[in-house]
């Protein structure tokens, strides 16, 4: 099974003109954001409207990026080379749940090593694959600044800490 | 997990455990906002004197001279003045920044509203790390209560001192708690630091004179306002002033976020008693790094019996550095050439690739590290280890570079056995 990361930019990016739409909320609550900045600065807004983005297209696709650019008076290349540098953003469709778990050194002495692999036994995949069914992602990541709880693991945005296999086992059945 | 004051009264921690903490009902009912209408009576000269008289050193790991840092901002110039708060905490085993900003966010508030003021800013923002989405949750509820509550916006308190504050996400990246790269980041650009001079007090922000400052540096500033700037660094001592949350994690019985005065006796009591000493009775403390990944890490030889001080000047004198107070504690089950495996590989992943000497050493390191471990080392690679750390140290344009190569210089330095024991056996049979 292929393990390209969802980051992975190359290869998985077709290059139209195609802009996507939004309703009239989701563009409201991006015309939230831009009253944050400098008139001149629109370019700031652009890491809160990617998260947006990801949100409603499901990850930073080429119609997100393109209506983005217009939207902030940038070129698509600006978009682009700002998207690419942080981790937090993909650029394929990943599983519905995104389960990422920690791996620097505080959590890894404490057991991180046994929950990913109970994780990856349980779903039938490696960090950095998806299931066949669509519904989780397993990335391992770097410090998430929950040390005290150790081992944890972040799902979407959702922290879940203090983790043991039969925790874990409780919360992978309660997601639908 | 413990949230607890150790040796002093809470400060920090102070509202750490009561309920509804986070609100401004409860902020202003433990004493919440004196400070700032204090700070509104007083010269911009006299805040910037109080904290410089606090000897608050910076709270994300540089350790600069908050005072100095603030002085440097020339109040004079015609451009928009800017106050950005670092909540990007990503040291790996750093999480206190974490626990201010999720149960007092209004000390978080008020501190950079005072900030604000001494400075000539009207317009903030706090820098969140893109994983800490709830903390950005709660801290835009209460930056709302503020609002309705005359503390933010125009003219605040009846004064005429007006000054709004954003929350602003990053999206996983390291780097951007340097504070340049995030400045740039805070612009919608690839995290990358800048070159220094000009510092950001004099070009930061949007080309304009910037300060950026840590949470916890920033939720310091009212405690120093309220009782007085000797007062507060009193509570530590004369180089490292007030108190210092400390983030434990690793193999002891209790770790959590501990707040102490600065100058605390000691380290082993700190680990041995404080911290419900060691997880597992029957595996001695082998290491320990007191502050962040990126300080040197530390022989439990260089702890037990050696009466180092916890603050700036004694964790220099014990062999490290204060740094941001993550404090990792190893047992001997720990095998210090695969602690630091995982480190380097953290540093190679989250460098932002600008410079040579970093983006190809890091990776570089990784390799031989992978080589190391796959079991094919050579008596050579701990020199080889060293001659590209010593081609990334003071090399690049930020500290990154050095935070990959302290941890292995140290390491192999302090833990010679637990290389040797990985650079001459063989499992090829060679």
């Amino acid at each position: 099974m292929a393990a390209t990361a969802p980051t992975d930019f190359t290869n998985s990016v077709v290059v139209t003109d195609e802009v996507a739409e939004f309703s009239s909320a989701v563009v409201e609550e991006m015309k939230s954001h831009l009253v944050k900045y400098p008139p001149e600065r629109k370019r700031s807004a652009l890491i809160p409207l990617l998260f947006v983005v990801q949100r409603e297209r499901g990850y930073v696709d080429n119609a997100g990026a393109n209506f983005l650019a217009k939207f902030l008076g940038l070129e698509v290349t600006d978009v682009w080379e700002t998207a690419t540098f942080y981790s937090m953003f993909n650029f394929r469709k990943i599983g519905k749940h995104h389960i990422q778990i920690c791996k620097t050194l505080s959590c890894k002495i404490v057991g991180e090593p046994e929950i990913t692999n109970h994780i990856c036994k349980r779903l039938g995949i490696h960090p950095g694959e998806t299931t066949v069914d669509g519904k989780f992602t397993v990335t391992m990541v770097e410090c998430l600044g929950s040390c005290g709880t150790a081992p944890m693991m972040q799902i979407g945005f959702d922290y879940h800490e203090n983790l043991t296999t039969e925790k874990v086992d409780r919360i992978l059945d309660s997601l639908k | 997990m413990e949230i607890k004051a150790i040796g002093c009264e809470p400060l920090q921690l102070k509202r750490m455990h009561i309920e509804d903490g986070h609100t401004l009902r409860v902020y202003r009912e433990t004493g919440g906002y004196a400070a700032l209408k204090k700070a509104l009576t007083m010269s911009q000269d006299d805040i910037i004197n109080e904290v410089k008289a606090s000897a608050l050193r910076g709270r994300g790991g540089a350790g600069f001279p908050t005072g100095m840092k603030w002085s440097f901002v020339p109040r004079q110039s015609p451009k928009a003045k800017y106050v950005v708060c670092n909540a990007d905490e990503s040291e790996p085993g750093t999480f206190k920044d974490r626990y201010l900003l999720e149960r007092d966010p209004h000390a978080l508030i008020e501190g950079m509203l005072i900030a604000a003021y001494a400075l000539g800013s009207n317009v903030s923002y706090i820098y969140y790390r893109g994983e800490y989405k709830y903390l950005i949750d709660i801290m835009d509820k209460a930056l709302d209560e503020a609002r309705a509550a005359n503390l933010l916006g125009k003219n605040i308190l009846g004064t005429d001192f007006s000054c709004e504050l954003y929350t602003h996400t990053g999206a996983g990246a390291y780097i951007c708690g340097e504070e340049t790269a995030l400045l740039d980041s805070l612009e919608g650009l690839r995290g990358h630091p800048r070159m220094k001079p000009p510092f950001p007090a004099v070009e930061g922000l949007y080309a304009c004179p910037t300060v950026v400052n840590n949470v916890e540096t920033l939720t310091a500033v009212p405690q120093i306002i309220e009782m007085g700037g000797i007062k507060w660094r009193d509570l530590g001592t004369e180089k490292s002033g007030g108190t210092k949350l400390w983030s434990v994690s690793g193999h002891v019985k209790k770790p959590g976020v501990y707040e102490l005065p600065m100058g605390y006796k000691d380290m082993e009591k700190f680990i041995l008693e404080d911290c419900g000493g060691m997880l597992r009775a029957d595996k001695k403390l082998k290491a320990v790094i007191p502050g962040g990944s990126s300080v040197y890490i530390m022989n439990a030889d260089q702890i037990i019996g050696k009466n180092v001080t916890l603050d700036y000047e004694g964790l220099v004198a014990g062999g490290s550095l204060v740094g941001s107070g993550g404090f990792i504690v190893m047992d001997e089950t720990v095998d210090i050439m695969e602690s630091t495996k995982n480190l380097t590989e953290f540093y190679k992943h989250e460098s932002c690739g600008w410079c040579t000497p970093c983006r190809e050493g890091t990776d570089w390191l990784v390799k031989i590290f992978d080589r190391i471990a796959a079991g094919n080392g050579k008596p050579e690679d701990a020199q080889l280890l060293l001659d590209i750390c010593d081609n990334i140290e003071g090399k690049s344009f930020c500290a990154l570079g050095d935070a990959a190569a302290w941890p292995i210089q140290s390491a192999i330095k302090r833990f010679p056995e637990d290389f040797k024991k990985w650079l001459t056996k063989n499992t090829n049979g060679n």
